[in-house]
C-alpha cells in the first residue's frame, strides 16, 4: 500500500522532510510511518491527523491514505 | 456566508459591512452581530516581534473550519457568518482573523463567536513564525482562553 506523509512548521524543519510516499506490503499504524521515515521518538507534543481529521498514534492505515505529523497548532 | 484563508491583508469593519449587504442577511432578521478582530503585536515573550509568517495545512484547514462553522451555526441558530483567516507575511497591526457572527440575540452570536475563536485558537492547523532581530522562532504556545459561558436556563 502508498501513504503520502507530511510535515508541517518546526517538525518540517528540523527533519528536513516537507512530503514522502510510503510504499508497504503490510498493515501499517501511524505510529510505524513514524518510526520509518523520522528514525527518532517522537516528541511529547507530536499531533497527527490522517486524511485531514486528527488522529491517535496507533490508528491503523489504509492504502491512499494521507498522513500529518506537526506540531501544536496556534491560529487566530 | 464567507469562510477563507487570504494571503492578502484584509480590513476586517470593510468585511463586515459589506457583507451585511449580502441579500442572504435579510435587514431587520437580524438583532445582534458579534465581531471578534486578531491583529498582530509588535511583542511576545519579551521580544519586540518585526513580522510573522502564518503557516497551514491546506485542505485540512478549510475542513476544519467548515466544520467548526456548521457546527456553530446549528448549535447557536446563527444566520450567518464570517471566518476569515491571514495566511503568509503579517506585519504588526495587521488584522490575522476576523469571526462575525450574525444571529436574532446577543447570547447566540456572542457564543458562536467565542466558540470558533477557541476552535481557531487550539484545533485549526495554523503555525506562526516570528522575526525578531535576532532571526526566526516558532510560537508554539498561544495565549489563554477560557470556555465559553454557561448559557443560563
Amino acid at each position: 500500500m502508498s501513504i503520502t506523509v507530511r510535515f508541517f512548521a518546526s517538525l518540517r524543519e528540523e527533519l528536513g522532510i516537507n512530503q514522502k510516499s510510503v510504499h508497504h506490503t503490510c498493515a501499517l499504524t501511524i505510529e510505524d510511518v513514524w518510526r520509518d521515515i523520522a528514525r527518532r521518538p517522537p516528541p511529547k507534543n507530536l499531533l497527527c491527523a490522517v486524511n485531514h481529521e486528527y488522529a491517535g498514534f496507533g490508528q491503523r492505515l489504509e492504502d491512499g491514505d494521507e498522513v500529518a505529523f506537526f506540531p501544536p497548532v496556534n491560529g487566530g | 456566508m464567507l469562510i477563507e484563508i487570504r494571503k492578502q491583508a484584509f480590513d476586517p469593519w470593510r468585511e463586515v459591512s459589506y457583507h451585511e449587504k449580502n441579500p442572504q442577511l435579510h435587514p431587520g432578521s437580524y438583532g445582534a452581530c458579534a465581531a471578534f478582530v486578531g491583529t498582530m503585536r509588535d511583542f511576545n515573550l519579551g521580544e519586540n516581534v518585526q513580522a510573522m509568517q502564518l503557516e497551514h495545512y491546506a485542505g485540512m484547514t478549510e475542513h476544519q473550519l467548515a466544520k467548526i462553522a456548521d457546527q456553530a451555526l446549528i448549535k447557536h441558530r446563527l444566520l450567518d457568518l464570517i471566518i476569515l483567516h491571514r495566511a503568509g507575511t503579517i506585519r504588526p497591526n495587521d488584522p490575522i482573523v476576523l469571526v462575525a457572527t450574525w444571529s436574532a440575540h446577543r447570547d447566540a452570536a456572542f457564543g458562536g463567536c467565542q466558540e470558533i475563536m477557541e476552535y481557531l485558537k487550539s484545533k485549526a492547523t495554523f503555525w506562526k513564525k516570528e522575526t525578531l532581530a535576532s532571526g526566526q522562532r516558532w510560537v508554539e504556545q498561544g495565549t489563554p482562553g477560557r470556555p465559553p459561558p454557561r448559557r443560563q436556563g
